[in-house]
């Protein structure tokens, strides 16, 4: 399973208190991860990355492993650790935003 | 005995504040959607059960929320907590958070830019919603304005959004640009006595009317001067901060400009200054008593950079003559050292006799009047800056 922590602000909109966990089919790329979280929580579309491009929103960052993958191309593999569930992928809001 | 209920968005969140009839002791409850900003929250008048909000977040974009109880529980429309994910054909939900503009060739004239501050091109992106505006009779159907400027509709309760695509595509939409708080469309008025006509207004392009319910469009601007564009009788580039209708008399509208108060009694055909006495006629706000149509109100900010009101002093003004002719309504509100604005939206009156008036200020005060206008009382005094003012009139 696929550990995802959200921000705050999105959890209450997802309804959920803590973790998510989910299940993500082949391989585990950014991509990936978030189609199946807003496949789960379709509340969140458009909250993380706009509905039509996919272009993640300027003010939310991916961070995993203490390292910053925001920039990463949405198709590259996210690290083992993610893809094993040993560690999460943090969604999070930009420290300019709010 | 009759309440009301005021719906007030701030930039931490959404307050209701409720009273009954006589309108002095008042309830509070919030924050909702705490630390989000609340550009706008209102009623359905078909249905006062039936409230929309729009939250929307620099981090996470825009939200609808909906609730049908009166403000005591909120969804967002099509996505209730513990549902499928899907519509039974396959249909994905979570479309209420989704506004894309109209890029068709079946409808309007699609477009790819307006213009920017400096006049260079610049592509249209949505930003947020600034004002939702429930239909007269239909509490599935709302309109909503939005940045940058383009009107959108739901028909399904704000499950899904469709951009009513003929205002951009009318022939002007090139030549919009921002105003300072960017190109936001928001004003929308319904005519009750013409259920195709509606009017919005564009800062800064105009006041816009349609008589088709949003097919075909044409700007209504003739009359008003602006000293910061090119042309000051230009058809379109007007920095519109509101306008203000009453039901009884919808050809005639009222209007807070960037500068100078204008009234038209010919829908928009025609528009002449009305600031008559006005210490200043920059201002964001306007509105019109409930029972009496030709009695307005403004609150005079100082100009287009210091907005506070001039000399330290809260005043709203209030005309009985449906404009030029005004005077000072102080009894209440602060007379000395305020410095805070009252924004676009952020101005309502509820329809008891005698009829309230309502405004909230960046300070995070909401200020309620029981008596139109002539005693004022905080009813709030430290919410987060206030967005937007609503009332409903329940009974």
């Amino acid at each position: 399973m696929i550990r995802v922590v959200l921000p705050a602000h999105l959890r209450t909109l997802a309804h959920v208190g803590g973790e998510v966990r989910l299940h993500v089919e082949g391989q585990v790329t950014q991509r990936s991860v978030l189609d199946a979280l807003e496949a789960r929580y379709p509340m969140l579309r458009g909250t993380i990355r706009d509905h039509v491009t996919q272009q993640r929103r300027a003010f939310v960052r991916f961070f995993a492993c203490e390292q910053d993958l925001s920039h990463e191309p949405p198709d590259a593999p996210l690290p083992e650790a993610v893809a094993t569930g040993a560690e999460p992928l943090l969604v999070v809001g930009a420290i300019a935003g709010g | 005995m009759s309440r009301v209920r005021v719906l007030v968005g701030t930039r931490k969140g959404a307050f209701v504040l409720t009273a009954d009839g006589k309108r002095q002791q008042w309830d509070v409850s919030g924050p909702h959607f705490a630390g989000w900003e609340l550009y706008h929250l209102k009623g359905s008048p078909a249905d006062p059960n039936r409230l929309y909000a729009s939250q929307t977040s620099g981090w996470f974009g825009q939200i609808i929320q909906r609730s049908d109880d009166g403000g005591k529980t909120w969804h967002q429309p099509g996505t209730p907590p513990g549902e499928p994910t899907t519509t039974a054909d396959g249909t994905p939900k979570g479309e209420s958070n989704k506004f894309v503009y109209d890029t068709s060739s079946a409808t309007g004239k699609p477009l790819t830019t307006h213009q920017w501050y400096d006049g260079t091109p610049h592509p249209w992106e949505f930003k947020r919603v600034w004002h939702l505006e429930p239909s007269l009779t239909d509490p599935d159907t709302v309109y909503a304005g939005v940045e940058d400027a383009a009107l959108f509709r739901s028909t399904d309760g704000g499950r899904t959004w469709q951009e009513l695509a003929g205002l951009r595509g009318h022939g002007s939409g090139l030549r919009w640009q921002p105003g300072a708080g960017g190109l936001c469309l928001h004003t929308i008025l319904l005519d009750p006595r013409h259920p195709g006509r509606i009017y919005i207004a564009i800062s800064a392009a105009g006041a816009f009317r349609t008589d088709d319910a949003g097919k075909t469009w044409r700007p209504i601007n003739r009359g008003l001067k602006s000293e910061y564009i090119p042309d000051p009788n230009a058809e379109i580039g007007h920095c519109v901060h509101r306008i203000a209708m009453h039901p009884s008399r919808p050809d005639v509208l009222f209007m807070q400009k960037h500068w100078d108060v204008m009234r038209t009694d010919d829908a928009g055909e025609s528009w002449h200054e009305v600031s008559g006495n006005l210490p200043t006629d920059f201002g964001f706000p306007i509105d019109v008593h409930a029972h009496e149509p030709a009695t307005i109100y403004v609150v005079p900010i100082k100009n287009d950079s210091e907005h506070y009101p001039p000399e330290g002093k809260l005043r709203v003004y209030r005309s009985r003559t449906g404009g030029n002719e005004w005077e000072a309504l102080t009894k209440g509100l602060p007379q000395r050292d305020c410095y805070v604005n009252v924004l676009r939206d952020a101005m309502a009156v509820d329809a008891l006799e005698p009829c309230g008036v309502y405004f909230g200020t960046t300070g995070g005060q909401v200020y309620g009047s029981a008596n139109a206008g002539d005693t004022w009382a905080p009813i709030v005094r430290d919410l987060p800056a206030v967005l937007s003012v609503e009332v409903q009139t329940l009974p």
